[in-house]
């Protein structure tokens, strides 16, 4: 048991009642902030993995910009709660059968495969650091990423043009 | 002269086809231009056509004179089918030209005066308009009769035997809507037909029979095997002649099928004269004596031939001294004289036969035309006193007529001239023709000569009767007082005719016998008979005192009008039987008309109607059909083909019906459905 | 740090099916709409594990390069996701994905 092991499994332990307890939560912004938390756990573990850079940008990107979007709307639409069950009579208890069916699957392939199972190699520091995320993102991948520039700004005039208020005809 | 060196050559022969075509294509002009062109030009086609086959006729017998074993001259292939050749050619031989000669003649001279009676005729029936149609079937006549007599098979003889009795139901018929109960002339058509008919079905098996034997019905083939083998097929000829007998006897009205020919007298009085009288009837006998040969072989039917004839003769003339119409004295006279024919052949005497063929159909159709002026003449008067009193008159019964003589003197003077030509008084042509057959029989049969020689004292009895009551004594009634001659076109016929009968008999006088000589070219073992001084002599006596009987009955004491007849008292019953003809058509209706209408209506009503039509084909037939149909309809249709329509819409709506619960509308639900074949898809990966 | 990558890699499976099973059970479109991101955000989890396990090798890098393209189309989407949200919110006055359901057959 080093001290990665522990570390880890702990940190498994906390997103996965955080996921849990985002899906059970009847107010929607406990949900929110539920997710936030497991965000954040995986954040960690990215830090473990060597992945620093990811780290701070699933927690700025995610955890800060998505997260708080999510709190607006459900602010806007103020809806945190819900009715309990549903009109579905079988759709929960298949959904949680079939659902752990898959990761009971997942689970199977992902234990058994070769490459995962041995131990990592040792790596530098700049591992995963922005410099060297950077220096691969600007040269090897430029097209795609000045397609997601153009990817963000269409989504921004799409959010707005749905939400847009219909004009009334004549006015 | 170039006629004599074409006759030498023998080029005439070629003209033979002429006299059938002649009167084919009068005919066929007649019914073209006929009815627009007038009735003169109607007659005078019709009488043109038959005058020029009188002339071919001549020239054939000037052709015959240098080449008398005849020719034989093809026109066609009729029938060619296995071993049966049926050509049609035209044997110009003496006797089919003897024949020829005298039918052109005598129709030449009975066209000529029907020209001028069927003028009379159509107006006193009321429809000018069928003038033509009577010279269409006169015409047709001729050619029928020209093709049997010309031709040299037995099929085609048949082909114009049936030809003319086709005519002679079309002129019996003629006046078809008149007679009594208005089809009286159909009905009387419609009996010639039949009982003709009867004698057909005789000429038929007679066929058959030779064709059978023989391989073929030419003539010289057929008489050219009977030379041959004929001894020693005596069962097939007699038995194939018996039923050639039995056409004769349906066309030549002899016993027992004689009974057409009195009712044919509701045809027009021309019609009686040439087809009743002189060529239609005498069919018959030129047939047997055309078959001379098998005859000759099969003497049992020779024999019965002879006897028929004779009885024949005697049983009509016995009817003939009953009779009141004029024109029925006339055709039961000419069964008679067929009877006469018809017993010369029989007992070999075929020249005699033939004779008296050629003779009688001169005197005969003079008696009949002659009795057609009368008839018109009483007309005439009838008309001229307008009809007084409203009651049906009856222009041909002899009890309305009566001192005609001083009225209607050239009608007068043939009738008497045609009436002793019959009687058999020489020096008329009649007395040497009948003396001729009762000499042969009195040589071959005395039995036949017996009857014969009654006939002929019936003969004489019955024709005196006649004149004394239509010509002599008083007029009976105010037609017959007022009675006119006729025009000459009807009248100068009538002359020629009495020519023909007073000097007929140089044809075959005793110790010329141009005839027989003739004859003897195409018919064999002919020979020629002498004058048996004591037959002639009994027949000229018999017929003087016959003639002597009647004077005392009917010419001493004229009958007045309503008077009975005066035989009627002396003869009482016998009488009464002779003026019903001896009931034979009531025997015949009895025996076999009434049974046979019975079966036809049981078989019409009964069978047919009844069970065929209603019980079989409604019930049985329709019934079944109709549930057929209803079972294909409602059970196979309606239940099976609509079952399975509806059932596949029905199975459609219920699969969807049941489908439906998947479309729930629901998102999550439709995500699951992801999920499953999500996992589905991961486990053929990660299991499969 | 020597994790075995087949934990991490357990973890994320882990985390997507319950992902999965977020966005079935729940009604409330906002929620199921956090769910899908916490699917991508586990699948993220295994792409930065399989980079680590590939290092030092050059191509390890891409994965962190695919986890970024990730993060940004995750935030596009959010943005016109949530924005779709509040326009059937303006039709239906309620976020239940379940009165979403005129096609029902």
């Amino acid at each position: 048991m080093t001290i990665d092991l522990i570390l880890f499994v702990g940190l498994a332990l906390i997103s996965i009642m955080a996921a849990i307890a985002m899906i059970v939560s009847r107010n929607a912004v406990y949900s929110v902030l539920f997710l936030v938390l497991n965000f954040l756990t995986v954040a960690t573990l990215y830090l473990l993995l060597n992945a620093a850079f990811i780290a701070i940008v699933q927690i700025t990107v995610y955890a800060g910009a998505i997260m708080v979007l999510f709190l607006f709307v459900i602010m806007l639409l103020g809806t945190e709660r819900e009715s309990i069950g549903g009109r579905i009579r079988w759709q929960i208890p298949l959904a949680i059968v079939l659902g752990l069916a898959l990761a009971g699957e997942l689970a199977f392939v992902l234990l058994r495969n070769d490459i995962a199972q041995g131990s990592l190699a040792d790596l530098s520091v700049e591992f995963g650091s922005p410099a060297s995320i950077g220096r691969v993102l600007f040269s090897e991948y430029l097209v795609p990423f000045e397609v997601t520039s153009i990817l963000l700004l269409v989504a921004m005039i799409g959010a707005i043009v749905i939400t847009q208020k219909q004009r009334r005809e004549g006015k | 002269m170039v006629l004599l060196e074409v006759v030498q050559g023998g080029g005439l022969f070629a003209y033979a086809p002429l006299i059938i075509a002649l009167p084919i294509l009068g005919l066929i002009t007649n019914i073209i231009f006929g009815r627009r062109l007038g009735e003169r030009f109607a007659g005078i086609v019709a009488s043109g056509a038959v005058a020029l086959a009188f002339v071919i006729a001549i020239l054939q017998f000037l052709a015959l004179q240098v080449h008398p074993e005849g020719v034989t001259i093809p026109i066609a292939e009729w029938i060619s089918v296995g071993s049966l050749s049926i050509p049609w050619s035209i044997k110009v031989d003496t006797l089919s030209t003897t024949m020829m000669l005298m039918v052109t003649c005598v129709s030449m001279l009975i066209h000529i005066y029907a020209i001028g009676y069927m003028h009379e005729d159509v107006r006193f029936q009321g429809d000018p308009g069928r003038y033509a149609r009577f010279f269409i079937f006169f015409n047709l006549f001729v050619a029928a009769m020209m093709v049997l007599v010309s031709a040299d098979n037995y099929l085609m003889m048949f082909v114009g035997w049936e030809g003319v009795g086709l005519c002679s139901y079309l002129l019996i018929g003629f006046w078809y809507e008149k007679g009594e109960d208005g089809i009286g002339n159909a009905v009387a058509g419609k009996k010639a037909f039949i009982t003709n008919r009867i004698g057909d079905f005789g000429f038929l098996i007679a066929m058959f029979l030779i064709f059978g034997a023989v391989g073929s019905l030419q003539f010289d083939q057929v008489f050219h095997w009977v030379h041959e083998q004929g001894l020693a097929n005596v069962g097939v000829i007699s038995v194939a002649t018996l039923f050639l007998l039995l056409g004769a006897t349906g066309k030549s009205a002899q016993l027992p099928l004689f009974v057409w020919l009195p009712d044919a007298m509701a045809g027009p009085t021309p019609v009686s004269a040439l087809i009743h009288a002189a060529t239609m009837v005498t069919a018959g006998i030129y047939m047997i004596a055309r078959s001379a040969p098998l005859f000759d072989v099969a003497q049992s039917t020779a024999n019965l031939v002879a006897w028929v004839g004779a009885v024949t003769a005697l049983f009509a003339a016995t009817i003939a001294v009953g009779q009141f119409d004029i024109k029925r004295v006339l055709a039961y006279s000419t069964i008679s004289q067929l009877g006469f024919m018809m017993a010369a052949v029989g007992i070999g005497a075929y020249v005699a036969g033939m004779f008296h063929l050629v003779a009688h159909a001169f005197f005969k159709a003079l008696l009949f035309l002659s009795a057609g002026s009368v008839i018109q003449g009483v007309e005439h008067g009838h008309h001229h006193i307008e009809h007084g009193d409203g009651k049906p008159f009856e222009p041909q019964d002899m009890r309305n007529m009566g001192g005609l003589r001083s009225r209607m003197k050239v009608t007068y003077w043939v009738y008497l001239i045609g009436a002793l030509a019959l009687a058999g008084l020489p020096p008329l042509a009649g007395f040497f023709s009948k003396d001729e057959i009762l000499a042969d029989a009195n040589m071959e049969n005395m039995g036949v000569y017996i009857l014969l020689a009654a006939a002929a004292f019936l003969t004489a009895f019955y024709m005196g009767r006649q004149i004394l009551m239509v010509f002599f004594g008083k007029a009976r009634s105010e037609a017959a007082a007022h009675a006119t001659e006729n025009p000459p076109v009807m009248t100068i016929p009538l002359i020629a005719l009495a020519g023909l009968a007073i000097f007929g008999g140089v044809l075959n006088l005793p110790g010329v016998h141009k005839l027989t000589d003739w004859l003897a070219r195409t018919i064999e073992h002919v020979h020629a008979t002498e004058f048996n001084v004591l037959v002639a002599g009994l027949s000229v006596l018999f017929a003087l005192i016959a003639i002597g009987f009647s004077w005392q009955l009917y010419g001493r004491k004229t009958m007045k009008e309503g008077d009975p007849d005066p035989l009627r008292k002396i003869l009482g019953p016998i009488f009464v039987g002779m003026e019903n003809k001896w009931w034979v058509d009531e025997l015949y209706d009895f025996l076999f008309i009434r049974p046979y209408v019975a079966i036809s209506w049981f078989l019409a009503d009964v069978v047919d109607w009844r069970f065929w039509h209603d019980w079989f084909h409604d019930s049985v037939l329709g019934s079944a059909y109709r549930n057929g149909s209803r079972w294909l309809a409602q059970v196979f249709d309606l239940g099976i083909i609509d079952g399975i329509g509806n059932g596949l819409g029905n199975i459609t709506d219920w699969g969807s019906q049941r489908l439906r619960v998947l479309q729930t509308g629901y998102v999550r639900n439709y995500a699951l459905a992801v999920l499953v074949g999500g996992l589905l898809v991961l486990s053929y990966f990660i299991f499969g | 740090m020597n994790i075995p990558p087949a934990y991490v890699l357990t973890l994320s499976g882990i985390l997507f099916a319950l992902g999965v099973i977020g966005v079935l059970i729940r009604r409330n479109a906002i929620v199921i709409f956090m769910s899908i991101e916490l699917m991508l955000n586990s699948a993220n989890l295994a792409l930065i594990s399989f980079a680590r396990t590939l290092a030092p090798a050059q191509e390890a890098f891409r994965g962190h390069v695919f986890v970024f393209f990730v993060i940004a189309v995750a935030a596009a989407e959010v943005a016109v996701g949530l924005a779709l949200i509040v326009a059937i919110f303006r039709s239906k006055e309620s976020i239940d994905v379940d009165e979403v359901s005129s096609l029902r057959g």
